[in-house]
């Protein structure tokens, strides 16, 4: 076993190497635009270009010609948001989206909030779900879209998409959803699942950073977008700039990969995702599971450890790649919003890591983890005072704490 | 972000982790920030005719909370009590090469070192005016 090991998989994934090897020839011999369309390099790129169209497409139940390729996820939510903002403000300027969306969503919903645009960000429940009910509650005969994510990057809880679809088509309201963590990992059907617009990205399926896709609905409805980049027209005149072909083919190539494996991958994962969960859960007190404990991304443990902050424990643990939703981990110093919105106590969202399991994980790597964490926590628990005091049955939300803010 | 190595030996290695009675008289206890905040220290010190001759601590927090804490009961020792009051959360700074980020777990190492002092103090019936804090306010 080699360390690191990477178990950060919600942040980005390896490129697989049979992806990289159809995306080489692409730098070098088949370097055309795919936009020239009187040389054989064009036409030879063109190709490619659609090639990878198709498998995109057929990953999520979709026609080549609804993938309107981009920089990445990010860039897809602006465009959905913005987009749409943009050509159907004569409509009505109220949008819906949750309180648990990536940063992508909710920043851009702030900031068409500053342009005039209502945004209603709805809760969701203790176990991470949307409740489709308070979106239709929500939609008013202002709004013109609803955004929900498929599945969180925090705590890989996966939201009743298909039923929030049924809703906004009753009430002729685009509905878009960020798709990031789900693409690849579980099945994704815009059909079945109602959806108009959905975002998501190569480097989180095995493919390269730097590329990604909005899917926009052509038929019942055929969804038209304002651009966000204006240029030559590409992408059916909703972003414009020459294709990243090198990165596009890879895209395409990973896209096919997780279609094929999928089936056989989530099982593996689940399988060594309990394990991880049973074999860290069962050998401590005062863990907590965040999130949905069923409805979740095959490959997701979020825990916290109580009385352990998480910063120290991702310290402790060097040679594992993972992630916490402490503050000490973030920019901001504030802990996760999204363990936050669930209902989880600031001090347990200080001690919460997010295990992101991939397809180059092994079950020697898992139980190396699973012992890590139990000797890490251990440890810092015997040095921190609010064990010892939970221990001596001190009742922690009582303590008139210093220093606090 | 990178640690600094004095970081992370004191993190592998922390010194004088652990607790004393801290009903007895000799023994003055601090408890200083808050769960929510992500980081809470118990520093505690056993005086003998005015002379630091133990510390402990136990810390809820990361790295640099740990080292800071743990840093704190390696100079705490030896010292009298006025020379402890004298221990100023720059030096920890300086100390363990803290990036500003980090600041505040020094400086609630000073407040943690201060209030143990007091509690110290007012067992002893010593009269004693509320610590300054560190930093008068903590905001992070």
């Amino acid at each position: 076993m080699k360390l690191p090991i990477y178990m950060d998989n919600h942040s980005t994934t390896p490129v697989d190497p049979t992806v990289l090897e159809a995306m080489l020839p692409y730098f070098t011999e088949k370097f055309g635009n795919a936009a020239s369309r009187n040389h054989a390099f064009g036409w030879e790129a063109e190709a490619a270009v659609d090639a990878a169209r198709q498998q995109i497409a057929g990953l999520i139940n979709a026609d080549a010609k609804e993938i309107v390729f981009t920089s990445g996820a990010t860039e897809s939510d602006n465009l959905a948001l913005r987009g749409v903002a943009d050509m159907y403000r004569e409509k009505g300027d109220h949008m819906i989206t949750t309180v648990t969306e990536h940063r992508a969503i909710l920043d851009t919903a702030k900031r068409l909030e500053k342009l005039g645009f209502s945004v209603t960000y709805v809760p969701v429940q203790a176990d991470g779900l949307v409740d489709p009910e308070v979106i239709r509650k929500a939609i008013t005969p202002k709004t013109i879209l609803i955004s929900v994510i498929l599945a969180n990057n925090e705590i890989g809880t996966i939201n009743p998409v298909a039923e929030i679809g049924r809703i906004a088509k009753e009430h002729g309201v685009l509905f878009h959803s960020d798709a990031t963590q789900a693409v690849g990992k579980i099945p994704v059907d815009v059909q079945a699942m109602g959806i108009d617009l959905m975002s998501f990205s190569a480097h989180k399926m095995y493919g390269p950073k730097g590329v990604g896709a909005l899917y926009v609905r052509r038929k019942n409805p055929r969804v038209r977008l304002a651009p966000m980049i204006d240029g030559g027209g590409h992408e059916r005149g909703m972003r414009s700039g020459t294709l990243p072909v090198p990165l596009v083919v890879g895209f395409g190539k990973a896209a096919e990969i997780c279609r094929q494996m999928m089936p056989e991958e989530s099982k593996r994962l689940t399988a060594l995702r309990n394990r991880l969960q049973d074999g860290i859960m069962k050998q401590l007190d005062e863990v907590y599971l965040n999130g949905h404990p069923t409805q979740r991304l095959p490959n997701n443990v979020n825990i916290s450890f109580a009385y352990v902050e998480g910063e120290s424990l991702l310290m402790g643990l060097k040679d594992i790649a993972l992630s916490s939703g402490s503050a000490c981990t973030s920019a901001s110093l504030e802990p996760s919003y999204v363990l936050k919105a669930l209902g989880v106590g600031s001090d347990l969202a200080h001690s919460s890591i997010r295990y992101g399991l991939g397809r180059f994980n092994t079950e020697e790597e898992v139980e190396y983890v699973i012992q890590r964490s139990v000797e890490i926590v251990t440890k810092l628990r015997e040095m921190s005072p609010l064990y010892e005091m939970a221990k001596e049955g001190v009742d922690l939300s009582k303590v008139a704490w210093k220093g606090e803010h | 972000m990178a640690y600094s190595e004095k970081v992370i030996e004191h993190y592998n290695n922390p010194r004088n982790v652990g607790s004393l009675d801290k009903n007895d008289p000799g023994v003055g206890t601090g408890i200083v920030g808050a769960p929510e905040c992500g980081d809470v220290m118990k520093l505690q010190i056993r005086v003998d005719k005015d002379v630091i001759v133990d510390a402990k601590f136990k810390t809820f927090g990361c790295g640099s909370a740990i080292a800071s804490s743990s840093l704190a009961t390696e100079w705490l020792k030896g010292r009298t009590v006025n020379e402890a009051m004298q221990i100023k959360n720059t030096d920890i700074v300086n100390e363990l090469h803290l990036p500003p980020v980090k600041i505040h777990c020094s400086v609630l190492a000073e407040d943690a070192i201060k209030a143990a002092l007091e509690d110290y103090r007012k067992k002893r019936g010593e009269q004693v005016a509320e610590p300054e804090p560190a930093v008068a306010e903590r905001k992070h």
